[in-house]
């Protein structure tokens, strides 16, 4: 197999070609994972960048992405392949003439598979990457059909036996850890726990994805935005909620970041009218105000 | 590859992590092996970054980790040599003030490699070890009192602009909430008001770097081995209740609310799951009547969510406060599960403090202490009195407890050699839907002393919960559907 990246540093250049800025950390475990063919399991809080981080790699090697979304039952067919069932209608009826078991040998081949995101991605000619998103929505049975994918490279179709892969797919599986994964299916993956980035990094996310902005206001969004996470809150802004707010405050071209700004521009940070609330009553911007 | 040393190495820190619980397996092992051929030794925090990707599976076990690996790859051997700056000889109060200095001066600066170089020099001048070789963490941070350093650092960031709360001694560390912007001078910018809780947060950070110092170094004084076992300290998840300091509580109650969170989730999509796939026979067989008795379109039961009352009853008493408080915190955040909840405190006597826990949104509010000053939860006697609390409860609230109300009672079940009145915990087990007693006690230690935990728990069904990972366990399981 040949790997896509040559080292660390070249990982995190050709991220950051995608627009991606990954940290250390991150740049370090995708190399690893791409070197060592090791599926990669991504955690973290939600909005810190797990699903985007895929989509990066994708854009970064050039590979096209298959997705598999998880959610609540979500199965085989919706994963793996289904049979067409009308084509195979068609072919029975266009084939009236012939013998039954050339029929039923006919019918049960690759032609009438649906492949869905798994089989798709290894029976793909060119080398992809897979994204598993939110593999903690889906039912454990969908971990036990993973396992075989995981860790050989291969589906069994009962009707046609075993389908190995043509390619060598790059996987990333992301979590956000609501159901605790099988040890099983853990073991098979390198680990990355993504966090919030550090203040440095977000501001040159921020800037890069707002370069607009003047450079003392994306730092002082960064600083307010990380005093936020340390509250107690029912949903703490993620990366693309500092990024929404940087873009909401140049657009109402305010030039510093003042009480009353914050406060008419809280809506975009916090999902929850109770978290606004608190974090008012926390800061005191009333009595900031009156 | 003159790695026949590092395979030793990698399997010897793999056997202390085991030892503190972390599941490592030998496949995981080889993974960590490829990783450092892949990555060499040159960059440590990237060797740090890829032994951790290949031997954690969860993101809980990277703090184990980290002590852990600091002790099998150390940065350097000895004191550190990178350039020091000029220190007193001599007096160790001298040398304290001098180095709380360069630490405001550091904190300032937002300097991390200065904070990380003092931490290392605050343990090699303040935390020898008089009578034997060796160094303590604890000592060289009682005499430095780093937390100090806070409001000579904030003076410096913004010199002129004064602080609005206007703290006189520098030891106070009350903070807290509101901070009034502005004292005038200059123009204090909004987000300044935020400096106070960075500046705390980088000495917390600067605290860790001084116990990571001294275990590095004792780590050459007495043996790896011996280091990792004894001085690594556990994930939060598995620290004892009852041995835990009023900062682990600190760091337990920031667990909290991402545990409330995971808790609700594999609560409700439990009750999710029992209320489909149960067939309804009765109904599938009168539907099959139109298919001429071909069930094909089975019909399903449809289960009633329960949503349980809960009343917890908390022994707020000294020893277990702690624990008390914390497993009120996490109910209190679970509330949403629950179709009520009630909570009653004693030390002897059984007063109701549903209304305490509910309002303290901040889970900084300390609900134990509130509840000792305001509420009658202390009767005659001096010690926690088991009897007594259980007897006062069932003389006034048993109207809490009704036929789908699970009562959780918390408490080490010790009862300062007081009656056990079991009369009155089977009055409320007859009345309750179930009744389950929350031990922090290790189970071989009922029954010893004063403990009467044997006794009740032929009453009740009585658990060991001795860490947050029991108690999540307990609530898991037991407390869903």
């Amino acid at each position: 197999m040949s790997t896509p990246f040559s080292s660390v540093d070249s990982t995190r250049n050709g991220l950051a070609a995608s627009d991606y800025l990954a940290s250390d950390a991150i740049a370090t475990t995708v190399y690893l994972a791409s070197t060592l063919g090791k599926p990669l399991l991504v955690e973290g809080p939600a909005g810190v960048g797990k699903t985007e981080l895929a989509k990066a790699l994708a854009r970064a090697t050039g590979r096209d992405l298959v997705r598999l979304q998880c959610y609540e039952g979500v199965d085989e067919s919706r994963a793996l392949y289904e049979w067409n069932h009308a084509k195979q209608l068609l072919r029975i009826t266009a084939e009236r003439e012939s013998s039954w078991d050339s029929v039923r040998s006919d019918i049960f081949s690759e032609e009438f598979l649906l492949p869905r995101p798994l089989l798709a991605a290894i029976q793909s000619e060119q080398p992809v990457v897979l994204l598993v998103d939110e593999l903690d929505k889906a039912d454990e049975e969908m971990e036990g059909l993973l396992l075989e994918i995981l860790s050989d490279f291969q589906v069994t179709v009962p009707e046609l036996g075993t389908v190995t892969a043509r390619t060598h797919p790059l996987v990333v599986l992301t979590s956000n850890a609501t159901r605790e994964l099988s040890e099983a299916l853990r073991r098979r993956c390198l680990f990355l726990h993504v966090d919030y980035p550090t203040p440095d990094l977000e501001r040159k996310i921020v800037q890069l994805q707002v370069p607009d902005l003047a450079e003392t206001m994306t730092a002082s969004i960064v600083r307010v935005v990380g005093a936020l996470r340390d509250m107690n809150l029912r949903k703490s802004p993620s990366v693309a909620e500092t990024v929404d707010w940087a873009r909401t405050l140049l657009a109402l071209g305010a030039s510093e970041l003042d009480a009353e700004t914050v406060k008419s521009s809280l809506g975009v940070v916090l999902k929850h009218q109770r978290d606004v609330s608190t974090v008012i009553a926390d800061l005191d911007l009333d009595r900031v105000l009156a | 590859m003159p790695e026949t040393g590092l395979t030793e190495r990698l399997v010897a820190m793999s056997a202390a992590l085991r030892r503190h619980g972390l599941a490592v397996g030998t496949s995981d092992i080889a993974d960590a092996g490829r990783a450092v051929r892949v990555l060499g030794l040159d960059d440590r925090e990237r060797l740090r970054t890829g032994l951790a990707s290949a031997l954690l599976r969860r993101s809980g076990e990277r703090a184990v980790f980290d002590q852990v690996f600091d002790l099998y790859f150390p940065a350097a051997l000895g004191a550190r040599t990178d350039h020091q700056p000029e220190l007193p000889e001599g007096d160790e109060r001298d040398v304290s003030t001098a180095l709380r200095d360069l630490l405001a001066d550091a904190l300032a600066r937002h300097d991390a490699e200065a904070l990380d170089r003092l931490a290392a020099l605050t343990l090699e001048r303040l935390g020898a070890l008089d009578r034997q070789p060796g160094w303590s963490a604890a000592q060289a941070l009682d005499r430095l009192a780093p937390q100090t350093a806070i409001a000579d650092a904030l003076e410096r960031r913004s010199p002129g602009s004064l602080v609005g709360d206007g703290e006189g001694g520098a030891t106070s560390t009350s903070g807290g909430g509101s901070e009034g912007s502005g004292g005038g001078s200059g123009s204090p910018r909004f987000e300044d008001r935020f400096e106070r809780d960075e500046l705390r947060s980088a000495i917390a950070e600067f605290r860790r770097s001084v116990e990571a110092e001294a275990r590095r170094r004792n780590a050459e004084v007495r043996g790896t081995e011996r280091i990792a076992d004894y001085a690594v300290r556990n994930s939060v998840e598995t620290r004892d209740f009852l041995s835990s300091g009023s900062k682990d509580l600190e760091e337990l109650r920031a667990t909290i609310h991402p545990l409330a969170k995971r808790l609700a989730a594999r609560l409700s999509s439990r009750r999710r799951a029992q209320s489909r796939g149960q067939v309804d026979v009765r109904k599938t067989l009168r539907r099959s009547l139109s298919t001429g008795g071909i069930p094909i379109d089975p019909a399903y039961a449809h289960r009633r969510p329960h949503r349980p009352d809960l009343v917890l009853l908390c022994d707020i008493s000294g020893s277990v406060a702690g624990f008390s408080a914390f497993t009120m915190a996490l109910m209190q955040a679970l509330s949403t599960q629950f179709r009520r909840l009630r909570v009653f405190a004693f030390v002897s006597t059984t007063d109701e403090i549903t209304d305490l826990v509910l309002d303290a949104d901040r889970l900084a509010d300390d609900v134990v202490t509130t509840a000792l000053r305001t509420r009658k939860v202390l009767g005659w006697g001096a010690g926690s009195s088991y009897g007594q609390a259980l007897d006062s409860f069932t003389e006034r609230h048993l109207d809490a407890v009704g036929p789908r109300t699970t009562v959780l009672i918390l408490g080490d079940a010790r009862s300062n050699y007081g009656l056990p009145r079991h009369s009155a915990l089977q009055a409320i087990r007859d009345q309750a839907r179930q009744v389950v007693w929350l031990n922090p006690e290790p189970v071989r230690s009922w029954d010893t002393g004063d403990s009467i935990a044997g006794q009740y728990s032929g009453i009740v069904d009585m658990h060991e919960c001795r860490n947050v990972e029991q108690l999540r366990t307990f609530v898991g399981r037991t407390l869903a559907v």
